[in-house]
């Protein structure tokens, strides 16, 4: 089992440690609700340095993944982010990521999913053949934290040389932290405001204890994974394996806005635009368990005592007090309102679809 | 952390002895492997558990368990605090925690259920 650098400071802090996409990593500190809830009411730290970091770098890195990606790359200029996939030929899910823009046009980072580091880095070392760039797997070499919640910037900001205040979300820039090298992008996984903390050196516990010691007296707390996933789920954040994958397309998960047909050729562009036109028959959607339960992932759906799918997310979201999900649905059957039911052991839930995302932040 | 007048399951139950009747609730162990606990679903009293038998479940935001039966018994009662703070659960798992009262059935039973020590003993087998 892989290890962060970060392993013997959550051992310390009392995680529970579990093993995720071959790393060991901590689920719970305190417990997943008072977790969750100091992410939406003060501000929680993240150890996310399973997560995986690809370079694209060459005179062709924005061609190749212009070629490899649904979204726009070239609205990027240095230092922009943008959320997009790596699509099959079917147009589903290699996996989902974010797209750090370090220079125009020839070198990107690929922010990908701990489970799929190995798979994408074949697959875009594969695709990007053609092309005249190199493809580095960087993974192992970074450690990635994230600082989450209402308070981030205001606990971040004593600890660093950059501007938070000029950092927009979905953009970065370099500078240290507690005197350390990082690259520092205003990007998260809980649908609150915070940052993203990506270093080289050897030793992240000096950020990670820097930014416990500003931020515990206002409230901070080290967050696990769990609460990582109910965070994620009540902004209905995608997570790949449980949402999405090589057996949904980008426009079931309801991702158009990722999808630029008119920037030209994309691996999995023609399927797309056929099921564009065809029309979609089934969709991602949102929704709460109106009787007292929850669904958990893999809890079959019915309509009309028929199953239709099975639950691809499903927990209680600490912060809206009640059991939310997702899943796919007919598309006669996702409109706001519509009830269904959940198998839940030797029960059936009744549950309904809602607007999502579940939660969203006031924005100041 | 293990309450020496208590009998243990292997399945992280507790069960007190109160005369006739007993006790029943999850330990510390149990609570801390469910985290927060959301749904104590247990069952009506006047219903005749066997020993084993599903007694009710406990539902974290993780996770479900099952809660077994560790004796036979009548159910005389659950305790109705659960469904407005499941958390106690959490919080006091051997007090304020406990979930349902027994009439017992055969005494004998007990001797089938671990004492403390021996259960802690269990629990470093556990560990490894």
């Amino acid at each position: 089992m892989k290890k962060t650098r970060l392993n013997a400071v959550h051992k310390e802090a009392g995680a529970r440690m579990v093993e995720f996409a071959g790393f060991e990593m901590p689920i719970e500190y305190k417990g997943i609700i008072d977790e969750h809830l100091a992410v939406r009411t003060k501000a929680g730290l993240f150890d996310v340095s399973h997560m995986g970091e690809i370079i694209v770098e060459g005179p062709e890195a924005l061609a190749c993944l212009q070629y490899l990606t649904p979204n726009d790359v070239a609205k990027l200029s240095s230092g922009k982010i943008q959320y997009t996939a790596l699509t099959t030929s079917q147009g589903t899910f290699v996996d989902d990521l974010l797209i750090y823009c370090l220079s125009v046009p020839d070198k990107y980072l690929l922010v990908v999913n701990a489970a799929n580091i190995d798979k994408d880095f074949a697959w875009v070392k594969e695709k990007a053949t053609p092309f005249r760039v190199e493809v580095f797997n960087r993974s192992d070499e970074h450690s990635q934290l994230a600082l989450q919640g209402p308070l981030a910037r205001e606990i971040l900001q004593p600890l660093t040389d950059i501007d938070l205040s000029q950092m927009k979300p979905f953009t970065f820039a370099f500078g240290q932290v507690a005197s350390i090298e990082c690259l520092v992008s205003r990007t998260g996984y809980t649908g609150e405001d915070g940052f993203e903390i990506y270093t080289l050196a050897e030793n992240p516990e000096i950020i990670w204890k820097a930014i416990m010691a500003e931020g515990e007296p206002k409230g901070l707390l080290p967050v696990g994974l769990g609460a990582r996933d109910t965070l994620r789920l009540e902004a209905k954040l995608m997570l790949y394996g449980n949402d999405i994958s090589d057996k949904t397309t980008v426009l079931e998960a309801d991702l158009k806005w990722i999808v630029k047909f008119q920037k030209g050729d994309f691996i999995g562009k023609a399927a797309l635009e056929k099921q564009e036109q065809e029309g979609l028959r089934r969709k991602l959607i949102g929704f709460e368990v109106i009787d007292k339960g929850i669904a958990r992932p893999h809890y079959p759906v019915f309509i009309k005592g028929e199953q239709v799918s099975e639950i691809s997310s499903g927990t209680f979201a600490p912060y809206l007090k009640k059991a939310i999900g997702l899943t796919y649905l007919p598309v006669e059957h996702t409109e706001i309102g519509t009830e269904f039911e959940i198998g839940v052991r030797d029960r059936k839930l009744k549950a309904r679809v809602v607007p999502t995302p579940f939660y969203k932040r006031e924005k100041k | 952390m293990y309450p020496a007048n208590l009998y243990y399951t292997k399945d992280h139950e507790w069960l007190k002895v109160e005369g006739e009747e007993a006790v029943v609730g999850i330990t510390d162990f149990a609570q801390q492997q469910l985290g927060d606990i959301i749904y104590a679903e247990l069952p009506p009293a006047g219903k005749d558990l066997e020993a084993h038998q599903v007694l009710g479940s406990l539902e974290s935001v993780k996770s479900v368990s099952d809660i077994y039966c560790p004796v036979s018994g009548e159910v005389l009662g659950v305790n109705s605090e659960l469904s407005q703070a499941p958390d106690l659960i959490n919080k006091d798992p051997y007090g304020q925690g406990w979930l349902v009262r027994l009439k017992l059935k055969d005494k004998a039973e007990l001797d089938a259920l671990m004492k403390a020590a021996d259960y802690e003993k269990y629990l470093e087998g556990l560990e490894h």
